[in-house]
């Protein structure tokens, strides 16, 4: 009952919100549905049975005739990622509450009709409901993204959806292609679908299939030219959405897809998708050092985070697929906070041009500390939250190979000259005509910081409970691996 | 006892967080008496386990809680005193403690005071870490967050950019060391499945001396030491660091954190003792820092410079000990380094005080009457460091030497080389700032002051430890019974550590050369500066071809900026181009290739009905024809 809870509530609520789209000061209606909705994915972390692969379920027929059923349960990744959605939606509509822009309830609808979307996929337990759910998570964001956005959203919010849903196709393609090898009659059971055998020049199609729809929405290199523009153009809740969720939908579905359907082809591809990944991570790594603007290296430096994320798992042993992991928690929490940053300095200052900014240490220094602490997270400093995942991943890498290691390795160099360069010239110095009335953090503002700050600190000091969690489920994902060929 | 343990690091903490959160609000004497008061209680406790250490002989380990499980094994956030550690925290607090209570008079007048004080609470506690930690992702905690800090307090006056990229510089400098760290661990954790340097020592000792695994995960480490440490080529950092306040140069870049490295190598020397060919290296490296840094010191002009460069180069003997096996000797130079630098370096501070800022020795001269206590204890400090008996330098530099001579003939010529060099630039800046005649302005002039009570009292504890620190370790020939020795040798790993063979007579003659040729050397400086009263030229004057190039650091920095920084900017702009020009633009093209499709195909599309039926029945026969020919 939790997990569909967990679906409903949102659902319903943003139901209402669109109904009553007429009244203006819904948001401390939707945050506090969200706040609920926290306390119910705390419960389920909370009450999480690690002996047992799937957790909460939820099952009933639904298209009998397909032999699809609406089933859903949790796994320990599934578990942490709903805990990151759930964790992070409270936040982001809080950064939305302030005195300047009025959003309206569908706004706010938009937000927790994607959340629901979230954790349908992270919990889907059938092809099929994945499927839609994929599709659900898409249609909010592009509301938000083409109604709220910057300068130019149309044209780059509509570029955004047609290339996502061009990888959804691909993914759907190769989801019916599993759902018709299993056996008579067919069902979409994920178990089943991932049961399939195929031979391997079949399975090769499959797979090139999933990872492109998986790449898109990571991204990965060469499918990533849609981010930069749309973080830009998305209001800073809808680039928190995208980043900080969002983008995980296609992480976690190479770990619930591509790999128990794909293994032989993993394997075997892993030096190609490991190539990729690499490349994504440098190149964006060393494209963010010249960026002058701060959400479009935010942008640049998210793609080469997740870039690292993706080797690591191909790297398919324990540490590295913990560390991946952990590591979607930690920068969906860092780079939602990078957003907040950015969003907190435009609004003061209208501008997000590096050159433009200056000297706001001097006139806010609370704001310094925070974006301070959250710059060391996103380095990935001992003690931070980055550093666990970046660790993982890396001893995981090293186990693969050294020297793969060692380059990617290299990106944690480069991350601290790009954000050090950012924080330098926007906070440090003497202050600009645009910074120097800069006000420091309201009361609002300092809700979302002290929790961001405090999970910062904590998931870097004690990371020990979530990475439990996750234990299970990644050595199922490698057994699952090591049984099947 | 474990209590305790965890207390030394958690007392600087604690006092850093309650003034980091009431950094606005706090009194200065509040702040003072916390900050100062913290990292004191802490030396407390560091004498407390020290004796411990001393008495019982056993390491104290303390595991807080579990930290990072991994696949392998599981890193504990754990503590171990003992011998090498119990003396490191005794450094890190005693000199640290002295420090802080230096810079309540130094920072009295600055706005940033609380915020400064919470920085170096911040520092002691993750040196502490540092030395503490009992795996080595423990002492990589501390390892990046000492960096954190020194990144912090160079910046510390943010508004100037200059000082910003000081920072930065160094930070990222230091990452590239980090990041050799952090392979390096990963070559021990899949060689021995563990971090805990119990557990990897107890099975490196099972291995051959040369094994190849162990050969490139010390050099690895030494890729971190050589971040930390400012040795060649990541050196370029630390003089820049000395935009920081003052204090901060004493006990971040002089006396603490960058002989962070130097720890790290004596900590693993089970490991390094099998990799011969590291050593070497380390050797090599360590000499060759030590000449360079020497003959750039010659050449400097501003009074904090001098004692950066001077520090690189007094480095680059630790690792020259370390390379040929003095461990002892290094972890010795370590600390009389931390007593007479710290001391030349809050010296300087006072120095610069009196001049209201002002950090350039060719206009100053003639101090020594203004600021008597200064001029005694910086002229301590002077023959401390270039060695001369019996002062603290003489002792741990000589032991370094011999070594050196007992093992590698050319290092020992070229560390005698560097030692005379040293004495020579030390006294330079020695009698120009405080001989001959004043020469700066007639209102720094006026201003000339001693430093307070808060400053001088600080200097004068370290004077006395320059002068008295080589008692720890006097050698069997002055019927010393080399004290420091015995008592960190059950650190190392049986019969590792090199006894050196060199008869009695030997030693005193090669003590002999060295101190006649530094008290030569001392008479030269004193001939050049005071006698003819020479002062080094203008910034912008003709030098000859040589000079020139020391004078310029030889122009490490800007070979630096050609080599690396430009390519990669440069290649930045590329691939930001390739990616909005060719990426992107591929898959715009793509849309609007089918875009374009559509509209071609769109005419098709005419309602007229003939059409239709001639393109059916065309396509029937087409469909036909391709039947029959398979």
């Amino acid at each position: 009952m939790l997990t569909i809870s967990l679906i409903l509530l949102p659902l319903i609520a943003s139901l209402i919100l669109f109904a009553l789209n007429g009244r203006k000061e819904l948001h401390y209606w939707a945050l506090g549905v969200s706040i609920a909705e926290l306390a119910l994915g705390v419960a389920a972390v909370v009450g999480f049975d690690k002996g047992i692969a799937l957790n909460y379920l939820f099952d009933m027929p639904w298209i009998t005739s397909m032999g699809i059923r609406f089933s859903l349960g949790m796994s320990g990744i599934s578990v942490l990622l709903v805990l990151l959605t759930v964790a992070l939606v409270p936040l982001i509509i809080l950064t939305t509450v302030n005195g300047s822009t009025k959003y309206s309830a569908t706004f706010y609808g938009l937000i927790l009709l994607m959340q629901s979307a979230l954790v349908g996929v992270f919990t889907s337990s059938d092809g099929f409901l994945f499927y839609i759910f994929w599709e659900m998570a898409l249609i909010p964001i592009y509301f938000i993204c083409g109604l709220w956005g910057g300068e130019n959203k149309i044209k780059i919010t509509i570029k955004f959806f047609i290339y996502t849903m061009f990888g959804s196709l691909l993914m759907l393609a190769a989801l019916i292609w599993l759902y018709l090898h299993t056996p008579l009659s067919h069902n979409f059971n994920i178990d089943a679908l991932l049961a399939v055998q195929l031979p391997f020049n079949e399975q090769v199609l499959v797979f090139v299939a999933l990872f492109i729809a998986f790449a898109i929405k990571i991204p990965v290199f060469p499918f990533h030219s849609w981010q930069p523009n749309t973080y830009v153009v998305a209001p800073s809740a809808g680039s928190m959405l995208l980043a900080g969720i969002m983008l995980k939908m296609g992480l976690y579905g190479i770990l619930r897809f591509l790999i128990p359907s794909c293994s032989e082809v993993a394997l075997q591809y892993a030096p190609v998708v490991m190539v990729l990944a690499i490349t994504g991570l440098l190149y964006g790594s060393i494209i963010a050092i010249r960026q002058k603007e701060i959400k479009r290296l935010i942008a640049y430096s998210s793609f080469a985070h997740v870039g690292l994320i993706t080797a690591a798992i191909f790297a398919f042993n324990a540490d590295a697929l913990q560390g991946s992991v952990y590591q979607m928690i930690a920068h969906g929490f860092n780079v939602m906070a990078l957003f907040f940053v950015a969003d907190i300095i435009q609004r003061r200052t209208n501008t997000l041009q590096i050159s433009d900014l200056g000297g706001i240490a001097k006139v806010a220094p609370k704001f310094a500390i925070f974006f301070m602490i959250v710059m060391l997270g996103s380095v990935a400093l001992p003690l931070t939250n980055g550093f666990i995942g970046e660790f993982l991943m890396l001893v995981g890498l090293a186990k693969y190979s050294i020297s793969v290691a060692a380059i990617a390795g290299v990106s944690i160099v480069l991350g601290a000259v790009y954000m050090f360069w950012m924080y330098q010239r926007s906070m440090y110095g003497n202050p600009t005509t645009a910074t120097a009335n800069f006000p420091d953090l309201t009361c609002n503002e300092m809700w979302v910081a002290i929790p961001l700050i405090i999970i910062i600190i904590a998931m870097g000091v004690y990371p020990k409970p979530l990475l439990e969690i996750a234990k299970p489920a990644v050595e199922n994902i490698l057994l699952v691996m090591s049984t099947k060929y | 006892m474990n209590t305790l343990v965890a207390l030394v690091p958690i007392l600087p903490l604690l006092s850093f967080i309650v003034l980091g959160l009431n950094f606005k609000r706090l009194p200065k004497v509040v702040t003072s008496l916390m900050a100062c008061g913290s990292v004191l209680v802490s030396f407390v406790l560091a004498v407390v386990l020290f004796f411990h250490v001393k008495e019982a002989g056993t390491a104290v380990n303390v595991t807080l809680f579990e930290w990072l499980p991994t696949a392998s094994s599981s890193m504990g956030f754990s503590f171990v005193v003992d011998p090498i550690s119990s003396l490191m925290i005794l450094i890190v607090t005693g000199v640290g403690f002295l420090i802080h209570v230096y810079s309540i008079g130094y920072m009295f007048n600055d706005e940033g005071f609380n915020r400064f004080f919470a920085y170096m609470n911040l520092f002691v506690f993750s040196m502490l870490v540092l030395v503490l930690g009992s795996n080595y992702l423990m002492m990589f905690i501390g390892w990046e967050g000492v960096g954190l800090c020194s990144y912090l307090l160079i910046g510390f006056w943010f508004k100037n950019h200059d000082y910003n990229n000081a920072a930065k510089k160094a930070f990222i400098m230091n990452r590239i060391g980090d990041l050799g760290f952090l392979l390096g661990m990963f070559v021990l954790y899949y060689q021995f499945g563990s971090l805990d340097y119990q557990t990897v020592f107890a099975k490196a000792t099972l291995l051959e001396s040369g094994n190849m695994t162990l050969t490139i995960a010390t050099m690895l480490l030494f890729v971190g030491a050589i971040g930390k440490s400012a040795q060649i080529p990541l050196f370029t950092w630390l003089p820049d660091a000395m935009a920081g306040p003052t204090p901060v140069s004493a006990l971040i870049h002089a006396a603490t954190m960058v002989t962070a490295g130097v720890y790290m190598v004596v900590r693993s020397q089970a490991l390094f003792v099998l990799a011969p060919t590291t050593l070497m290296v380390i050797a090599i490296v360590g000499i060759i820092t030590a000449l360079f840094a020497a003959t750039i010191a010659i050449f400097q002009n501003d009074i904090k410079k001098v004692l950066a460069y001077s520090t690189v180069s007094q480095l680059g003997y630790m690792f020259v000990g370390l390379g040929m096996g003095a461990f002892t000797g290094a972890m010795f130079h370590l600390t009389t380094h931390a007593f007479f630098k710290a001391l030349l370096f809050l010296a300087a501070g006072s120095v610069i005080h009196a001049m209201s800022g002002e950090q350039d020795i060719r206009k100053m001269g003639g101090l020594r009457k203004a600021v008597p206590i200064t001029w005694l204890v910086f002229l301590i400090g002077t023959i401390a460091i270039s060695g001369i008996p019996p002062f603290s330098g003489f002792f741990s530099k000589d032991e370094i030497l011999l070594h050196a001579f007992e093992h590698n003939k050319i290092i020992w010529v070229l560390g005698i080389v560097g030692s005379l060099m040293t004495a020579f630039y030390m006294f330079r800046l020695f009698f120009l700032t405080f001989a001959g005649t004043f020469r700066g302005s007639d209102t720094q002039k006026h201003h000339l002051h001693e430093s307070p009570k808060s400053m001088t009292v600080p200097l004068a504890i370290l004077a006395i430890l320059s002068v008295f620190g080589g008692l720890i370790n006097i050698p069997g020939v002055f019927g010393g019974s080399s004290e420091l020795h015995m008592f960190l040798s059950p650190m190392y790993s049986a019969g590792k550590e090199v006894i050196v063979e060199v008869s009695h007579s030997t030693e005193i003659l090669l003590m002999i050369i060295a101190v006649l040729g530094a008290i030569a050397m001392i008479a030269f400086a004193w001939f050049r500066f005071v006698k003819m009263a020479a002062i080094p030229i203008s910034n912008d004057a003709k030098r000859p071809l040589f000079t020139n190039l020391l004078y310029h650091k030889y122009y490490i920095d800007e070979v630096y900026a050609f080599l690396i920084e430009k390519p990669m900017l440069w290649l930045s702009g590329i691939l930001h181009w390739f990616d909005v020009q060719i990426v992107d633009r591929a898959v715009n093209s793509l849309g609007n290739s089918i875009l374009w499709l559509g509209t071609k195909a769109r005419p098709l599309q005419t309602g007229n009905i003939g059409f239709y039926m001639i393109v059916m029945v065309l396509s029937i026969v087409a469909f036909m024809v391709f039947g029959l020919m398979i």
